[in-house]
């Protein structure tokens, strides 16, 4: 298959990002938005705190930490 | 299972054909196991509540090293599953009481986690970024017209500052309008489309605004042109960024009028 612009082609023809390669804020995203939320017999959920903004504001900490 | 630990749930597949966990390992590094019930499997790790329990978790994920670890083993075991068969992830961080909670779940929402997977069967999620300039989406400020009645230092100023002001407005909104255009197109090859909150810019590591933070559930069969409209609208300027395939993370939700 070839594309007219080679990139996206590129990134598609590669397949899946080993997990250690994929980027930890794109994962949050995902992993702290999405997936589904079941209600019940739950010890607890993480749809239960505001923790999205929780680890953001450990993630801009550490990122300041190094700098 | 004993009260100091819990069953913790990463993704939902249909029983069939679903690969064997033999091997997996999930958060804190502990075996995945699978539970099967009413034609259904959930992949699931006990996890000690002293790590997983409410209160641990609230410093927990204030602490880097163990949200990486534990975000990154997550999602390893969907991804297992996922690139096998139709998977449903769940969202990070579920812990049940124990594994007959989880067998329970399966049976009562068992029609809702069939749907959930009809959904998401032979489709597969793309992210795609756009990152504007916005020194370049901006005018340039509007040249200082000197010698202009009454001026004097202080009205000089904040008349450039006015103009810095609207000059960047106008490129917020122009950045937006373009977010916009970009978003409905992908979303036009695409079954769903879904817009994340975009990445704060010390997270992202660029400078450059983060005008689109979309997710794209698309047909197997649309694939390629799903791709080609992406490299297609990054010739039209700023520069769009693909990530994927990923399992449906952002599609993943049972009927019950709550939560996307």
């Amino acid at each position: 298959m070839t594309y007219p612009e080679p990139r996206g082609a590129m990134l598609a023809e590669e397949g899946r990002l080993p997990a250690e390669r994929v980027a930890l804020v794109d994962l949050l995203d995902r992993l702290l938005a999405g997936g589904v939320v079941v209600s019940g017999d739950l010890v607890l959920s993480i749809a239960d705190i505001d923790l999205v903004r929780i680890s953001i504001h450990a993630l801009i900490t550490s990122i300041r930490d190094d700098e | 299972m004993t009260a100091d630990a819990g069953t913790y749930l990463y993704v939902v597949a249909r029983d069939s054909g679903a690969p064997s966990p033999e091997g997996l390992s999930g958060v804190a590094g502990a075996p995945v196991r699978a539970i099967t019930r009413s034609g259904l499997v959930a992949y699931v790790s006990t996890v000690p509540l002293a790590e997983f329990g409410e209160e641990p978790l609230q410093r927990s994920m204030e602490d880097l090293d163990w949200l990486d670890a534990t975000a990154r083993a997550h999602h390893h075991v969907v991804e297992a599953v996922a690139v096998a068969v139709p998977a449903v992830p769940v969202r990070l961080v579920t812990v049940y009481s124990g594994d007959e909670q989880v067998s329970g779940l399966l049976e009562e929402r068992h029609d809702d986690f069939c749907q959930a997977l009809d959904r998401i069967t032979g489709r597969q999620e793309w992210g795609v970024k756009v990152y504007a300039d916005p020194a370049e989406q901006a005018e340039p400020a509007a040249a200082q017209e000197s010698g202009g009645a009454a001026t004097g230092p202080g009205a000089a100023y904040l008349r450039k500052r006015q103009a810095g002001l609207r000059s960047r407005e106008e490129a917020w909104r122009r950045a937006s309008a373009r977010a916009e255009r970009v978003h409905d197109r992908l979303a036009s090859v695409a079954v769903a489309g879904r817009r994340h909150r975009a990445q704060d810019p010390q997270l992202s590591g660029r400078k450059e605004w983060m005008i689109l933070n979309g997710a794209y559930l698309v047909d197997e069969e649309r694939r390629a042109e799903f791709v080609r409209t992406v490299d297609e609208l990054r010739g039209e300027g700023g520069e769009l960024e693909l990530t994927g395939p990923w399992a449906p993370y952002s599609f993943a939700a049972l009927d019950e009028g709550g939560e996307p």
